[in-house]
C-alpha cells in the first residue's frame, strides 16, 4: 500500500452500482455515431443516406495517423449523414442508422485461431482498424499509443483498473467479467510495445477485482503483476498511476508516457484490443455506468455507441425527481450535458445523473488563500494562482506557473471551500493560451 | 465569472433525422419505443439554468468538478470562532462581565461596520460569511479588560473600514485586520491600552462584584518603578495560595524587561544590593506565576489570559486542517529558542503576552500568510525573530502584534521565494 503519488484527495465514492453485472440493453431503433469519439482528427464517412450496413461494417475511415474508424453498431440503413448533438458541447456530423433487424455480423468478422502468433504489425492494424480509441474516458486513439517511435523503447505496459472517478463502475465489472479477456489485452499491448513489465493498478476499494486478475494471472499470465493501490483522487490519472506504480514522473507536456518507457491502457481497452486481434471485433459496445441520485435504478448496462442517453436512463428506471445535471462521464472529470438525446461514444464510460445539492452550483467566493488546492494538486501546481491569473487574463503568466501541465482532475476545485470554479477559469487559461501560440504559429508560418 | 453557461446551447442542425421531442419531452415520454423521428426544434438552454427550474427540461451546464467537498467560507470562519467561546468564557470568569461586553461590543461593531459600509457602497454584504464577526473578536481580544466601552468599538471598526473592505474585503486584504485594529488604538489611546490591565479575578476584591461596569485601575496598582517597599510586597506574596490579586498591574512581561534592566544596569554595591533583590524577586514571582498563565489566572489581555485553552483551539484547528501547525512551531519556537538564549525561563517566555493567541489564531490568518507549506514555517520563523527583538530591544514590551504585521507584508513574497520550482515531471525533465 505504500504505492502512490503525492497530493489528490478522498471525494465519497458512491459506489452505487459495484455489484450489478452488465446487462445487455435490448438493440436501439437508431443509433447516431459521430465522425468525432476520440482525440484528433475526425474520422471521414464512406456511407451515404440509404445506404445499407451490417453490424461492424466501418462507416468512416481514419482521417490521419492520430484517428481512427468508426463501425456501424447496429444492422440497418443510413438515414442521415448531417449535423447532430454530440457528448463534447458542440455538434459533430453524425451518421444516423435506424435499425432494420438483428444484428448481421459483416463478413469482415472473424476468429483468428492464432492470435497469440499475431505479430505486432497485425496487432496495430487489427486495434486500427477495430477503430480503438482509450475507453477511459479521454479516447486518446490506440494504435496510436502502440506505436512508438524507435527511439523511445517501452519497457513497462500498466493497466489501468484504478477507477478512481466516483459512482463509476463499469471497469470494475469488466475485470469482474472478464478477467482474461483484460490480462490478454493487456500481453497483447506488451508484446506489440515490446515490454518486459505489465503491472495492472487497481485501487483498493476493489478487492474483489484484484482478486479475480490475479488469479487469473497466476494461472495464465505469470509476467503481470496485479497491484493494490490506495484509494485516492486522481489515482487512475495516467500520469500519476505512472507515478505510483513505477516512481516514473512523465515531464510536463508535450512529453507523453512513452517518453519514460510507458504505456497506459485501460482495462476496458484491453478487453477490446483482445476482442479485435482475436475476433477482429470493432469497438461497437461498451459498458456504461448509469447511476447518480438522479436515476431510479443504477446499473452498469451494454450498450451500443451511439444509443442516445435517453435510452440508458430510461433502462435504469428512469429519471428520479429532482434530475437536474447531467454528465458525460463521473463527477469530477465529466462533461455536462444540456440534453439526454446525446448519443453513447466510444469515451462515455459512465452517465451520471445528479441531483441537488450537488446539481447546484454554489457561489464563487473569495479566495482564502488557505492553500488546500495546492496541497491537493497531483501536478504540484497553486491552482488558485494560475486560476487568478487566468481570470486576469494574464496568459503568459499563467504559462510560467504551469498552466498547460494541469490535468483538470478537479482536485483543487473540489475541496476549495470558497467553491471557486478553479478547473474552469485554469481551462479559459490554457484554451486561451494555446489558441495563443497557433497564432503565433500561423503568423510564423505566414511571413 | 459565476459559472460557465454555455448559454448558446448546440443546436442540431443540418438535415438529419432527429427527433422532434424536446429532450425534456423525451424524458416525460419516457418510452423508447415511440421514439420520435422528424425535424428538430431543439430548445434554447435557458439563461441562467440555476435559476428558477425552466418550464423544460434543460441540464444544468457547468464545468467540472460537478461534486464539492462540504467545506464553506462561514463554516472556516464560525468554526474558528467557536473554538475561541472557551477563550472567551474563562476571560469572562477571570475579568468580569465587563469583559464579556467588550467582546461583543467589538464584534458588534465590526459586523455593523461591515454591513453599513457595504450598503453604503452597495457592494454586496457579507456579514454572514462570519469573518467580521471574527475579526471583532480578535480585537476584542487584544485589549485590556479595563477600557472604555468604546476602544473595543472603535478598534473594530477600524479594523473592518481600514483594514479589510478598502482593499476588496475578506480575502483581499494584505494586513491582519484585527492587528490593524489593535495597532491603531495602541497609537491612538496608548494610555488606554497599556493602563487599563485588570488583574485577574479583580472582580473578587471588595467594592466589586462580577457585573461592576466602572472600574479604578489605580485600585490595583502597585508601581513597579517604586522601590523596594513594592518589591517585599512581592515577596511575600510569594507565598502560595496568598499571590495578592491585586498584583499584576503591569502584565508579567512589563514587569520582566523592567527587572531584567534593572539587574543589567544597577552595578552591584551595597547601596544597590536591595534594588537588585527586589528586581529579583520580581523575577522569581514571575516564574510562579507561570502556572497561573496557563490556566489563565493572569493579567493581559482578554484573550491572551488563558494558553491553555488557547492551545486546545489551536490543536483542534490544527487537526481540521483550518490553521498550518508550521506557523505556530516556528513562532513559538523561536520565541522559545530565544528566551532560552536570553537566560529567561522559556516556558514563562512563551505563556505570557499575546505569544499564544498570536501565533495560533492571529499569524495562522490564511489570508495574509503564505500559501506555500515552507513559506508558513519561515512565516512563524520571521514572526518569532521579530517578537523577540521587539521585547527585549524595541519600545514596546510585546512585540506579537507589529512582528505578525510586518511580515504580513513579506508574505507575498516569501510565496515568490519558496514556490516549488519542481513541479510534477520537472525533475525528469531536466535529468533527460
Amino acid at each position: 500500500m505504500s504505492k502512490t503519488f503525492r497530493g489528490g484527495t478522498h471525494p465519497p465514492e458512491f459506489k452505487l452500482t459495484a455489484d450489478k453485472p452488465g446487462e445487455k440493453l435490448p438493440l436501439p431503433d437508431v443509433v447516431y455515431v459521430p465522425i468525432l469519439q476520440h482525440i484528433g482528427a475526425p474520422s471521414k464517412p464512406l456511407v451515404k443516406k440509404k445506404d445499407e450496413v451490417k453490424t461492424g461494417q466501418p462507416i468512416t475511415e481514419a482521417g490521419g495517423f492520430v484517428s481512427v474508424p468508426s463501425h456501424s453498431p447496429i444492422t440497418g440503413v443510413v438515414k442521415d449523414v448531417g449535423n447532430y448533438v454530440h457528448p463534447f458541447g458542440k455538434n459533430v456530423q453524425t451518421i444516423t442508422i435506424e435499425r432494420t433487424g438483428d444484428d448481421d455480423w459483416w463478413e469482415g468478422i472473424q476468429e483468428d485461431t492464432q492470435w497469440q502468433n499475431a505479430d505486432p504489425d497485425t496487432i496495430r492494424e487489427r486495434v486500427k482498424n477495430a477503430g480503438m480509441a482509450g475507453m477511459g474516458g479521454a479516447a486518446f486513439p490506440t494504435h496510436v499509443k502502440l506505436s512508438p517511435p524507435k527511439d523511445k523503447p517501452i519497457d513497462t505496459v500498466i493497466i489501468n483498473g484504478a477507477e478512481c472517478e466516483p459512482y463509476l463502475t463499469s471497469d470494475h465489472r469488466l475485470m469482474l467479467e472478464f478477467p482474461y479477456d483484460i490480462l490478454a489485452g493487456a500481453w497483447l499491448v506488451a508484446k506489440t510495445v515490446g515490454a518486459k513489465n505489465i503491472y495492472v493498478g487497481i485501487e483498493s476499494n476493489k478487492p474483489d477485482a484484484v482478486q479475480a486478475l490475479k488469479e487469473v494471472a497466476a494461472k495464465e499470465f505469470p509476467e503481470i503483476q496485479v497491484e493494490m493501490l490506495p484509494v485516492k483522487y486522481p489515482q487512475g490519472a495516467e500520469k500519476q498511476l505512472i507515478k505510483a506504480l513505477t516512481g516514473r514522473e512523465t515531464p510536463p507536456p508535450p512529453a507523453l508516457p512513452m517518453d519514460i518507457g510507458c504505456v497506459v491502457q485501460n482495462v476496458g481497452s484491453c478487453k477490446a484490443i483482445y476482442e479485435a486481434v482475436r475476433f477482429n471485433k470493432p469497438l461497437i459496445e461498451r459498458y456504461v455506468t448509469v447511476t447518480g441520485k438522479g436515476v431510479n435504478n443504477p446499473k452498469n448496462v451494454v450498450a451500443r455507441i451511439g444509443t442516445p442517453f435517453a435510452e440508458l436512463i430510461e433502462a435504469a428506471g428512469g429519471y428520479a425527481d429532482g434530475a437536474k445535471k447531467l454528465l458525460n462521464g463521473g463527477p469530477m472529470m465529466g462533461a455536462a450535458q444540456w440534453t439526454d438525446l446525446v448519443p453513447v461514444i466510444k469515451g462515455t464510460s459512465g452517465i451520471l445523473v445528479l441531483t441537488d445539492p450537488d446539481a447546484s452550483i454554489a457561489e464563487e467566493q473569495p479566495c482564502l488563500v488557505c492553500g488546500r488546492c495546492v496541497s491537493v494538486c497531483p501536478m504540484f501546481l497553486q491552482p488558485t494562482h494560475i486560476a487568478r491569473l487566468s481570470e486576469f487574463e494574464r496568459f503568459e503568466d499563467a504559462e510560467a506557473e504551469g498552466a498547460l501541465e494541469c490535468i483538470e482532475c478537479g482536485s483543487c476545485a473540489f475541496v476549495c471551500p470558497s467553491k471557486r470554479n478553479l478547473v474552469q477559469h485554469i481551462r479559459f487559461g490554457k484554451t486561451s493560451i494555446m489558441a495563443a501560440k497557433r497564432k503565433a504559429a500561423q503568423q510564423k508560418k505566414g511571413a | 465569472m459565476a459559472d460557465e453557461q454555455k448559454n448558446s446551447a448546440p443546436v442540431p442542425e443540418g438535415g438529419g433525422q432527429q427527433p422532434e421531442k424536446k429532450p425534456e419531452a423525451v424524458k416525460e415520454a419516457a418510452k423508447p419505443a415511440d421514439k420520435p423521428v422528424e425535424k428538430p426544434k431543439p430548445p434554447a438552454a435557458p439563461a441562467k439554468p440555476k435559476k428558477e427550474a425552466p418550464p423544460k427540461r434543460t441540464f444544468t451546464l457547468s464545468s467540472s468538478p460537478h461534486i464539492r467537498d462540504n467545506e464553506s467560507v462561514s463554516k472556516v470562519m464560525n468554526t474558528v470562532t467557536l473554538t475561541l467561546v472557551p477563550v472567551l468564557i474563562a476571560s469572562t470568569y477571570f475579568f468580569g462581565f465587563r469583559s464579556l461586553v467588550i467582546c461583543l461590543l467589538g464584534m458588534a461593531s465590526a459586523m455593523l461596520t461591515e454591513g453599513l459600509l457595504q450598503k453604503v457602497f452597495k457592494a454586496k454584504i457579507t456579514v454572514g460569511d462570519g469573518s467580521a464577526m471574527l475579526a471583532g473578536l480578535l480585537v476584542s481580544f487584544n485589549i485590556p479588560a479595563g477600557v472604555p466601552w468604546w476602544i473595543p468599538v472603535l478598534g473594530s471598526a477600524f479594523a473592518i473600514a481600514i483594514a479589510k473592505l478598502p482593499f476588496g474585503g475578506l480575502g483581499w486584504n494584505p494586513l491582519n485586520p484585527a492587528l490593524v485594529g489593535r495597532a491603531f488604538l495602541l497609537a491612538s489611546w496608548p494610555v488606554h491600552m497599556t493602563k487599563d490591565w485588570l488583574p485577574a479575578g479583580w472582580w473578587k476584591l471588595s467594592g466589586y462584584n462580577f457585573f461592576s461596569w466602572n472600574v479604578n485601575a489605580a485600585d490595583f496598582g502597585i508601581d513597579l518603578s517604586q522601590s523596594s517597599s513594592a518589591a517585599s510586597q512581592l515577596v511575600s506574596g510569594l507565598s502560595k495560595g496568598n499571590v495578592p490579586d491585586a498584583i499584576s498591574y503591569a502584565t508579567p512581561l512589563e514587569m520582566s524587561k523592567m527587572s531584567l534592566a534593572t539587574i543589567s544596569n544597577t552595578v552591584s554595591s551595597p547601596e544597590t544590593s536591595s534594588i537588585i533583590f527586589a528586581a529579583e524577586a520580581k523575577l522569581k514571582y514571575l516564574q510562579t506565576l507561570l502556572g497561573d498563565a496557563f490556566f489563565g489566572n493572569i493579567g493581559g489581555c482578554i484573550g491572551e489570559t488563558s494558553a491553555l485553552l488557547l492551545i486546545l483551539g489551536g490543536i483542534v484547528l490544527i487537526y481540521k486542517n483550518y490553521i498550518d501547525w508550521r506557523v505556530p512551531v516556528g513562532f513559538i519556537g523561536v520565541v522559545g529558542l530565544g528566551g532560552w538564549m536570553l537566560g529567561i525561563d522559556p516556558l514563562f517566555y512563551i505563556m505570557s503576552g499575546g505569544l499564544i493567541l498570536g501565533a495560533f489564531y492571529m499569524a495562522t490568518d490564511m489570508v495574509t500568510t503564505p500559501i506555500t507549506k515552507s513559506g508558513r514555517l519561515w512565516f512563524g520563523i520571521g514572526c518569532g525573530l521579530l517578537t523577540l527583538m521587539i521585547r527585549q530591544i524595541g519600545g514596546y514590551p510585546e512585540g506579537v502584534c507589529y512582528s505578525i504585521l510586518l511580515m504580513n507584508l513579506v508574505s507575498p513574497l516569501i510565496d515568490k521565494w519558496t514556490t516549488p520550482k519542481k513541479r510534477f515531471g520537472h525533475a525528469t525533465a531536466k535529468g533527460a
